[in-house]
């Protein structure tokens, strides 16, 4: 029997997560993969993965995983800080531990942060789609999300390296997005872009994959119409009728019609990924 | 010479905007050429929109004050064969869109299936194209009410341009007919995964009702 995982509880949203697909943006394919890149990586190198394998990434809620066909398995539950057990016994977060086969390894539900990342040995390796693994949920590519009783098969792993302790960075109290004004700023007026960059906003509770949207004041347009559609980059702050800024994270539509007035740098979104809604966010212009 | 106008989006994409959509087509073209013969360097998205060619991952910061001082040349339409879609022409706008067009109902599958079309661009969903072809006065609004599901394959208009719904989805857009072989629109495990990339020529043919 191949090595798998067993899903115990699957939790709120738990999906399964890699660098993403690139290149296809032009055929209308999100880039999809990990919110929190740097968190699933460090997960893989614990492991001794490659950074590009595949993790789970959870919601809030955690989950549950019975490891099943192998004698054991490494592995690490880190991003989000929550409890971890092994067969109902607490161990570390955020170091690797030991899982023999049969045992059940739980991440519970976040108590900083909200995306857990679970990595295990020899990484999860469904079918990949267009060269990944990672579930896309604004178009469905990829694999599903997981549901209690799915099963999921494991690479073969590698000879894991010891590590010290690692550090691994908490949850913002407060989300900074450096943002790099463009390319429709100049569809605002300047109190909007004064506002932007001054207001407090929060994260809404209506946040997901696709984007972290805020609540805060709206922001005015200098000019009406349409804009055509055109292309749309990770970390995109488009700013839709109701003039909430919305940061498109790793699921975004590729191309869009709502002006956006700027775009926060990558390095800025791992703690977008991990900002719990309420969190205070405050947009900050990046020095070019 | 018209102007070519470049935007920042963040600090590794640019946003090239042009003033027509033939000229973003053209543009995109060029794009397209010079990343086969190597030059682009660190390019790994090039996105056609309506009027803009979205560069993401540039490396080159002089990239943005050259782009405007290309030569580009006139698209080559005609080259390499046209797509063409088998379509039945039955949908539940075919009489809005004869109003606003002015014809006979019947006149809408004639004339919409002897236009040549062109995918502009794509997005929606993966294998959603936005195809450009038909006529300025034949534009048609979005339909003041978007249904709650449109089913896969059905073949729609708005403003300037034609899509085929690659699967279910809400959408505002007037349908005029099906494709009954949806799944050939999209399919990841083919190469290449789109039947309608950008730049793609398109025909729709009309097909008996039984399809």
């Amino acid at each position: 029997m191949s090595p798998g995982l067993h899903v115990v509880r699957a939790g709120a949203l738990t999906t399964v997560q890699d660098e993403g697909r690139t290149g296809w943006a032009h055929l209308g394919v999100p880039r999809a993969g990990a919110l929190d890149a740097p968190a699933r990586r460090l997960a893989n190198r614990l492991v001794g993965n490659a950074p590009d394998a595949a993790v789970l990434e959870t919601t809030h809620t955690g989950c549950a995983v019975r490891l099943s066909g192998a004698r054991s398995v490494t592995a690490v539950v880190g991003g989000a800080g929550c409890r971890v057990t092994l067969d109902g016994r607490p161990v570390a977060w955020g170091v690797p531990v030991r899982v023999p086969d049969g045992a059940v390894l739980e991440a519970g539900p976040a108590v900083h942060g909200l995306r857990a990342y679970l990595a295990f040995g020899g990484g999860l390796v469904p079918e990949p789609v267009l060269g990944s693994r990672s579930a896309d949920l604004l178009s469905g590519l990829g694999p599903p999300v997981l549901r209690d009783g799915d099963v999921l098969p494991l690479g073969p792993a590698r000879p894991c390296p010891a590590h010290g302790a690692v550090p691994w960075p908490g949850a913002p109290a407060e989300l900074v997005l450096p943002l790099h004004p463009g390319p429709r700023d100049t569809w605002f007026t300047p109190a909007a872009l004064r506002t932007l960059t001054t207001a407090a906003y929060r994260v809404s509770e209506r946040s997901n994959r696709i984007g972290l949207r805020t609540e805060g004041p709206a922001l005015r347009r200098s000019r009406d119409g349409e804009l055509p559609s055109e292309g749309i980059v990770l970390g995109a702050v488009q700013v839709p009728p109701d003039g909430r800024p919305l940061v498109f994270l790793n699921d975004h539509p590729t191309t869009g019609g709502y002006p956006v007035v700027g775009v926060v740098a990558e390095a800025a979104l791992a703690a977008a990924a991990q900002a719990v809604p309420g969190t205070p966010v405050r947009f900050v212009v990046a020095r070019p | 010479m018209s102007a070519v106008r470049v935007l920042p989006a963040g600090p590794r994409a640019l946003l090239v905007e042009l003033q027509s959509g033939e000229e973003a087509e053209a543009f995109h073209a060029e794009l397209l050429r010079r990343r086969a013969d190597g030059g682009l360097r660190g390019v790994r998205e090039i996105v056609p929109g309506a009027r803009t060619v979205l560069l993401d991952g540039v490396e080159d910061r002089t990239l943005a004050d050259r782009l405007p001082c290309w030569e580009i040349p006139p698209l080559h339409r005609g080259a390499g064969e046209a797509v063409e879609i088998p379509v039945v022409y039955d949908g539940p706008d075919l009489a809005e869109v004869a109003r606003v067009w002015g014809v006979a109902a019947a006149e809408v599958p004639r004339i919409h299936a002897g236009t040549e079309f062109r995918v502009a661009f794509c997005g929606f969903a993966p294998g959603f194209g936005y195809l450009t072809g038909l006529p300025g006065h034949l534009r048609v609004p979005r339909r003041a009410t978007p249904r709650t599901r449109v089913p896969a394959g059905a073949l729609a208009l708005a403003g300037p341009y034609t899509g085929v719904y690659p699967r279910p989805s809400p959408g505002g857009w007037q349908i005029i007919g099906r494709m009954p072989e949806v799944a050939a629109l999209w399919d990841p495990a083919r190469e290449p995964a789109a039947l309608l990339g950008p730049g793609a020529r398109v025909r729709f043919v009309a097909a008996g009702a039984g399809g």
